[in-house]
């Protein structure tokens, strides 16, 4: 049996770790919230950015811009989206899985496969195997805000037209609500061609400079605001990952509080027992 | 012809504002344009400098940086990476952007490829100081 003490012990370190946890859980849930609102925030601007381009592919010859046009893909690199911090469940698990997926299934379809890390989990798992990362993001980003978004957009635009890769996947968990996220593969390098929608309406505008420098100048922004969408994404999958990890984590506190609760009135019950009964035994002897 | 129309403004982080304004002048690519209602479709990009738009007498003043405005006839859409309106700018914050900037260009020559990304952030930062002291 194990002594009254030592459970007792246990049983407080559990309630305190229990503790954190449900700060922790409760943190999550809080900046959760506003994660989702940023999500939601943000769409305006790309769907305007969408608009626009489709708008502008109209007006000029769109095979004519690099981000644009198709070159053979031999080498290509995945730029992968995880966590700097852990207590997230499986989240990063799951782009992990994916991203050694994508590389078991294509390691004979490209000459390479390179990567590049968003946050430290990413980076910790992957040094330690045989993929050449080109890149990495590691807790640089307090905040996930746009300059986030641009400056990894921006390192992975020269990349392609400086021609060290041939094309671009981007893998991350999309948030579907706080208990879901999806692991994406989506194409980022080069841009897919935007699908002209035939009711657009065709409005003639004067630009300033030509449609194609405007298109050019838009094109890397367009690669900018995609990368910032998934970075949003991806934080708040994190918390709402975090918030079930630690929502779980607090209930099996709870549960292993409450068997060692009853094992240890067990034990002081029986130990109680036996002391009266050694008095009593003693009292009798006196008789 | 419509007395006044429909401003957007709109970055990645939220929608600055929306409303119906008189008149608005903004820096374009090409130099500073002003835009009146009923203004021929135009677009063009922006740089970093200051957007005024004015609804009756009150005239506000904006901080942009990168960005692009559409213009129709009723409507006008700014789309910015950062926009600021003049009581918001911390000015703190952009006198430190600025002194950094200024250091770190002293270290640098016009080939580094640094150098431009410290011009941009010592121009918006300036561009926020100059805005910011409009506040009256």
């Amino acid at each position: 049996m194990i002594g009254l003490k030592a459970l007792r012990h246990r049983i407080a370190s559990i309630k305190s770790t229990q503790q954190i946890t449900r700060a922790m859980k409760m943190v999550a849930a809080a900046r959760l919230r506003r994660a989702q609102e940023r999500i939601i925030e943000a769409r305006p601007y790309a769907e305007k950015m969408r608009e626009v381009l489709q708008s502008l592919s109209l007006r000029t010859n769109p095979e004519a811009h690099p981000l644009l046009m198709r070159r053979e893909m031999k080498r290509v690199e995945l730029l992968a989206i995880t966590t700097d911090r852990g207590l997230c469940g499986s989240f990063n698990q799951n782009i992990f899985r994916r991203v050694e997926r994508f590389l078991t299934e294509h390691h004979k379809d490209y000459a390479e496969i390179s990567l590049t890390i968003v946050g430290r989990k990413g980076l910790e798992y992957f040094r330690r195997r045989q993929v050449p990362i080109t890149r990495d993001y590691v807790g640089r980003f307090q905040e996930t805000d746009y300059q986030a978004a641009a400056t990894i957009g921006k390192d992975v635009v020269e990349a392609y037209t400086g021609e060290t890769v041939d094309g671009v996947f981007l893998v991350y968990n999309e948030f579907r609500s706080p208990l879901v996220q999806r692991v994406m593969i989506k194409d980022l390098l080069p841009i897919e061609p935007l699908e002209v929608k035939s009711d657009y309406p065709a409005v003639e505008y004067i630009y300033e400079p030509s449609a194609e420098a405007i298109l050019s100048e838009l094109l890397p922004r367009y690669v900018e605001v995609q990368i910032y969408r998934a970075l949003l994404e991806s934080t708040a999958g994190e918390l709402g990952a975090r918030m079930t990890a630690m929502g779980s984590a607090t209930e099996n506190a709870q549960e292993m509080i409450e068997k060692l609760t009853l094992v240890y009135n067990k034990a002081r019950q029986s130990a109680i027992t036996t002391e009266m009964l050694e008095i009593v035994g003693g009292a009798e002897a006196l008789r | 012809m419509a007395a006044n129309f429909l401003l957007e403004v709109v970055t990645p982080h939220r929608l600055v504002a929306s409303q119906e304004v008189d008149e608005i002048t903004a820096p374009g690519a090409e130099g500073e344009f002003g835009v009146l209602p009923g203004h021929t479709p135009f677009f063009t990009t922006l740089k970093v400098g200051e957007v005024m738009f004015r609804a009756g007498k009150e005239e506000r003043h904006m901080a942009v940086t990168w960005g692009f405005v559409e213009v129709l006839p009723d409507r006008v859409t700014i789309l910015t990476e950062a926009a600021e309106l003049a009581p918001e700018i911390d000015v703190e914050r952009a006198k430190r952007a600025k002194d950094r900037a200024e250091k770190q260009l002293k270290q640098l020559r016009h080939e580094d490829k640094e150098f431009y990304s410290s011009m941009g952030a010592l121009e918006r930062a300036m561009n926020r100081l100059t805005v910011a002291s409009r506040r009256r």
